[in-house]
């Protein structure tokens, strides 16, 4: 299969509604590759593009054992193991007092794991990306509201899927160039 | 980060008029287009000259070592540990307002959680430098990471001062990434609002490629939201560890349980204090009375006056303690910090952190900027005076009156102090300059357009 000449058609928006809207009747139509480009995150958006939740949560959850784990174990190693020190006979795994670091291990790892899997799932960073040849697509850092069907998607017909985008009654049709 | 409820405060928290547009442009202009006002160029010469006194303190401590400070036995712990707790205590009201606020729905904190984080992450590095100065030998501060390979040697995991480096460190990291995250789509908007080729790139970089994909905001919010949940227990857990060098020790004086959460709300309060201080005058001199509103202040001033009586409570126990504990140390300690030879401090520290907040019960107080700027430094000196009465009343008094010696600070403590002031001043401007000072996406938030009513140019109240 050949790659199609253009990414897609991108129908751009004036309000958040109006795109949510739009993207519930897109995947209705059974468009399966589409994505939708705001200035910040609208309410709705991504369960009228049937976006699946993401796994990031149980990544989070897995860093964060790793950290717990990993800090507990490295103080009783330490401490019992590699370099035992006794302080007036008391025992060597005083666990008590490392859980303070094992807290903050906890939370480092979840943190770090929270923000590199997200930019990671999300792909990024990644310099350039289709979408940027429409010219007025700055505005979707402003207040423009833009939703676009890949080509590749099953469902794309140049024609077909203009006139479906025209009659979501947007703004304006853009032709995004690969 | 979801809409908000409509909020029952009679005050905007947008002035009307503003768009998703105006928003963007308003404050991207203060970086790309605005020429830096005067009185910033002024404000940041003397900032500078500040950070120029830092590194000659600094580089004179290399030379010579920690003797040039006032510190000696029995008070070794000097203006370095003051200063430390005071910096990363400001801090706190940075996280507080980015994550706690967040995760309590509190829309208000959208126009100040930027300038605030910024903050944390600057009081965070000030507050690093002490103990690494302090230790004497800087160069060689790595001897209290876990490095087995080299050094074949482990640190002391029971102490809290090795406590301390593992939280000061997590915390300067997740407030990092936390600011950082929340910059992503504020910096594709400057990447796409920038005129010039390399200005573009800069922030294009920085941006990573974000185009506000539906799917990306999916995941970007669910790690706002896991972030904030996170820095929750850690901004609580950071002042705990730091009370713990404290309150861990047999010193009387030091040796309380309330230490860790009556530092947490003293933390907050100063936080609070160093946010008014600083957002006051940026209003005024950027002109952003439009998001950063009298509701603001006023809310702002509320949590003040909250954590200030928390704090109060704190003096109040800590008092009654000595007394009720029955232990002569206690109560003798107690006795000289109130009336000896450090007597005047505590008074000042009262009146500073307990007696003159109490202004903030009106409303005058609260809302007339300059009032609340001039509480609000009252409060940072105070927060400052009650770091050193905690810590250099009980060095110099301890158990045995043979070894009571006065501390008296040397013209090096005091470089050191204003030179990191100047250092943290100087990191804010160069901030404002560079970075969008308010978060353009959570600001569109409260717009009624954002929230599916009406259109992009309808009023924001």
């Amino acid at each position: 299969m050949k790659a199609p000449p253009i990414y897609g058609l991108m129908a751009e928006f004036d309000s958040p509604a109006d795109v949510v809207a739009a993207a519930g009747r897109a995947s209705a139509a059974g468009y399966t590759l589409l994505d939708a480009y705001s200035p910040f995150p609208v309410e709705g958006l991504d369960s009228a593009l049937r976006v699946r939740h993401t796994r990031l949560p149980l990544l989070v959850l897995i860093g964060g054992i790793i950290g717990c784990a990993g800090g507990f174990f490295m103080q009783y190693y330490a401490a019992v193991i590699a370099y035992p020190l006794n302080v007036g006979g008391r025992p060597l795994d005083s666990w008590p007092s490392f859980i303070p670091i094992t807290f903050e291990l906890t939370v480092l790892c979840a943190g770090l794991t929270a923000v590199i899997g997200m930019l990671a799932l999300n792909g990024l960073p990644r310099p350039y990306h289709p979408v940027f040849n429409v010219p007025s697509f700055e505005r979707a850092t402003l207040d423009g509201f833009f939703l676009c069907i890949e080509a590749a998607d099953p469902l794309f017909g140049d024609r077909e899927t203009r006139e479906f985008l025209e009659t979501l009654r947007p703004k304006g049709v853009h032709v995004v160039p690969h | 980060m979801n809409a908000f409820p409509d909020s029952v405060q009679a005050e905007p928290l947008l002035r009307p008029g503003h768009t998703g547009a105006s928003i963007t442009e308003r404050i991207t202009s203060n970086v790309l287009v605005r020429r830096t006002p005067r009185s910033l160029w002024v404000a940041f010469a003397v900032a500078f000259v500040l950070v120029m006194l830092l590194f000659y303190a600094v580089g004179y401590l290399l030379l010579k070592g920690v003797g040039i400070w006032g510190i000696r036995i029995p008070v070794a712990w000097g203006f370095a540990i003051v200063n430390f707790v005071w910096w990363i205590g400001i801090g706190h009201a940075g996280t507080l307002i980015s994550a706690i606020l967040l995760l309590l729905v509190q829309p208000w904190r959208n126009s100040i959680n930027r300038f605030a984080e910024a903050m944390t992450l600057f009081a965070v590095g000030c507050a690093g430098l002490f103990p690494l100065l302090h230790l004497g030998r800087p160069w060689v501060f790595y001897w209290i990471l876990p490095l087995p390979e080299t050094m074949t040697l482990w640190p002391q995991f029971r102490s809290p001062l090795v406590w301390d480096v593992f939280a000061v460190a997590t915390y300067f990291t997740i407030s990092f990434i936390f600011w950082y995250v929340g910059l992503i789509p504020d910096l594709a908007a400057m990447r796409d609002r920038a005129s010039r080729r390399w200005v573009q790139i800069a922030y294009g970089v920085l941006a990573m490629g974000w185009t506000g994909s539906a799917r990306h905001w999916h995941r970007y919010e669910t790690a706002y939201l896991l972030l904030a949940g996170l820095a929750t227990p850690l901004v609580v857990s950071v002042h705990s560890v730091v009370s713990f060098d404290f309150a861990v020790s047999m010193l009387p004086g030091w040796h309380t349980t309330i230490f860790p959460p009556y530092f947490v709300a003293g933390a907050i309060y100063s936080g609070f204090a160093m946010v008014l201080s600083l957002v006051i005058p940026v209003r005024k001199v950027y002109g952003l009375e439009d998001f950063i509103t009298t509701r603001h202040l006023d809310n702002m001033a509320k949590v003040m006056l909250a954590t200030g009586l928390i704090v109060a409570y704190g003096y109040a126990m800590e008092t009654f303690i000595a007394w009720y504990g029955g232990n002569g140390f206690e109560l003798s300690m107690m006795r000289l910090r109130m009336f000896g030879p450090y007597g005047n401090a505590y008074w000042l520290l009262i009146l500073c952190n307990i007696l003159i907040p109490q202004l903030l019960w009106l409303r005058y107080f609260r809302q007339k900027p300059l009032a609340l700027f001039c509480v609000s430094i009252v409060i940072n000196v105070g927060m400052w005076l009650e770091r050193y009465v905690i810590i250099v009343t009980s060095l110099a008094r301890d158990f045995l009156p043979s070894s009571w010696a006065m501390y008296y600070p040397t013209f090096w403590d005091i470089a050191t102090l204003a030179g990191t002031v100047g250092l943290f001043i100087a990191l804010m401007f160069v901030f404002i300059r560079l970075m969008p000072m308010i978060s353009m996406f959570e600001l569109k938030l409260l717009l009624p357009w954002a929230r599916g009513g009406g259109r992009a140019t309808e009023d924001a109240e």
